[in-house]
C-alpha cells in the first residue's frame, strides 16, 4: 500500500481538493456502496466516505471481494464504486468476469503506482499492465493527470458506467496523487 | 469417501427453504447452486456458475441493499475457502439480515472428489466466528438444519455463519438457468426494481 502523502516531502503538484470532487460526483449519481482497499491517494475520499450519511465505505481484505459485492448490491437495487490502488487490479481478474455475465454497473476509481517518478521497483510490473488488464478484462479506461481534468472525467465515467452499463474504470496517475519518495 | 451420519445436501437445502418467504437465496458455485435449483427455482435465487470465493460477497452487497429482506448465501466448503477474507469484512460490517451457510463434504465433488482443507485442518465455524461472526454453528443434525431455517428469517438477529457436514455422494445434476443477466434481472424485478 501507498503510505499517505499528507507531510510528504513530495506534495501533489495540482491543487488537492480533487477527492472532493470525485465525492460530489459519487453522491450526485446516487452511488450508495464504496468498497475500499486503502490507498493513500484515496485516504480523503475514503474519509469523506465514512463520513456520509448517505454512502457506506466497506473496507475489504483484497480487491476482488469489491467486485462481486457490487453484483450483490445491484441486484437490491444499489449502485456502487470500487476503490483500489493498481496492485489490486490484479488481484480482481476472475471476479470482473461477473460484469459482462451479470451486467451491473461497474466503475472503479483507481490509484496508480508504478509510473510518475516511481521509487519502487516492485510497483511498476503490476502499474505497467493496468490499463491492459482492464482493457483484456472489457472494462474501458479513463485516465485523470491532474487535478484540473479530474471533474469531468468523472462526470463521464460515472454517466458510462450507470446509464449505459459500460464497465469503467478511472485510472488516477501518480502525477495527480503526487509521487512518494522513501529514499533518495 | 461417505461417512455415516452425515446429512443429505438436497435435505438440507429443500429443509432451508422450505417456508423461505422473502428470503432471497444465493447458490455459490458448484453443487450449491444446483441444490437451491432442486429445491424449486424462484425469482430470488441467485444462481453462480463462475466468480469462484464471491457468494458471500454478493450476499453482503445484497444485504446491505435490502435490510429488512433476509438473504441467505449456500455454497461450498471450496467456494468459501477461496473467499475466506469475505468473513473477516462480513464481520466487520455485521449485516443484521445475511446468512451464510457452507454445505461442508469436505471436498471438491465437482472436480473429481479431491479432499479440501476442511477435511483434515481448517475448522471454517472457527473461522467465521474469529471474524467477528459470534452465532457461528456447527451443524450435524436436520434437527439444528430446521433451527437455523426459522432463525435466517429474523433479520436483526444476524449476521450468521453455519457450517453443515454432508455427505460427499454426487447427486443428479439438476441446472438452473446460465443467463447471468436474466437470473440479476429477475430478482431486481422481483424486488420492484425497473430495468434501467
Amino acid at each position: 500500500m501507498h503510505a499517505r502523502a499528507d507531510a510528504a516531502d513530495t506534495a501533489p503538484e495540482s491543487s488537492t481538493l480533487w477527492p472532493d470532487d470525485i465525492f460530489a460526483t459519487l453522491q450526485r449519481f446516487d452511488v450508495r456502496q464504496v468498497p475500499y482497499v486503502p490507498d493513500a491517494g484515496h485516504s480523503k475520499l475514503i474519509q469523506r466516505v465514512l463520513a456520509s450519511s448517505t454512502m457506506r465505505g466497506i473496507p475489504l481484505t483484497t480487491e476482488e471481494e469489491g467486485v462481486a459485492l457490487l453484483a450483490g448490491a445491484w441486484a437490491g437495487g444499489q449502485r456502487g464504486a470500487l476503490l483500489m490502488q493498481s496492485s489490486g487490479v490484479g488481484n480482481c481478474i476472475n471476479m470482473l468476469s461477473l460484469i459482462p455475465i451479470l451486467r451491473f454497473p461497474f466503475l472503479t476509481l483507481v490509484t496508480m503506482r508504478g509510473e510518475w517518478g516511481e521509487f519502487n521497483p516492485w510497483q511498476v510490473p503490476m502499474g505497467s499492465t493496468t490499463q491492459g488488464v482492464f482493457e483484456l478484462s472489457g472494462v474501458k479506461v479513463l485516465r485523470a493527470s491532474n487535478a484540473a481534468e479530474v471533474p469531468a472525467v468523472l462526470e463521464a465515467a460515472a454517466a458510462q458506467a450507470y446509464n449505459a452499463l459500460t464497465p469503467t474504470a478511472v485510472l488516477l496517475s501518480q502525477r495527480l496523487i503526487g509521487a512518494k519518495v522513501f529514499t533518495k | 469417501m461417505s461417512k455415516a451420519n452425515l446429512l443429505d445436501r438436497r435435505q438440507v437445502v429443500s429443509a432451508l427453504l422450505a417456508n423461505r418467504k422473502d428470503v432471497v437465496a444465493i447458490g455459490g458455485l458448484g453443487a450449491s447452486t444446483n441444490d437451491i435449483t432442486a429445491a424449486g427455482d424462484h425469482a430470488r435465487n441467485f444462481y453462480l456458475w463462475g466468480g469462484m470465493g464471491g457468494a458471500a460477497m454478493i450476499g453482503l452487497g445484497l444485504a446491505l441493499a435490502q435490510p429488512k429482506l433476509p438473504v441467505l448465501v449456500i455454497t461450498g466448503d471450496g467456494e468459501m475457502l477461496m473467499g475466506m477474507g469475505s468473513l473477516a469484512t462480513i464481520g466487520l460490517q455485521k449485516p443484521s439480515n445475511l446468512s451464510i451457510v457452507v454445505l461442508d463434504n469436505e471436498c471438491y465433488g465437482e472436480t473429481g472428489g479431491q479432499t479440501s482443507h476442511t477435511s483434515a485442518a481448517a475448522d471454517l465455524v472457527g473461522v467465521a466466528r474469529a471474524c467477528g461472526i459470534p452465532d457461528s454453528r456447527a451443524i450435524s443434525t436436520m434437527a439444528e438444519v430446521e433451527a437455523l431455517a426459522r432463525a435466517v428469517h429474523d433479520v436483526s438477529a444476524g449476521p450468521k455463519f453455519a457450517n453443515v457436514k454432508i455427505d460427499s455422494a454426487n447427486v443428479e445434476r439438476i441446472l438452473p438457468s446460465r443467463d447471468g443477466t436474466y437470473i440479476v434481472n429477475r430478482i431486481r424485478g422481483d424486488l420492484g426494481f425497473q430495468p434501467i
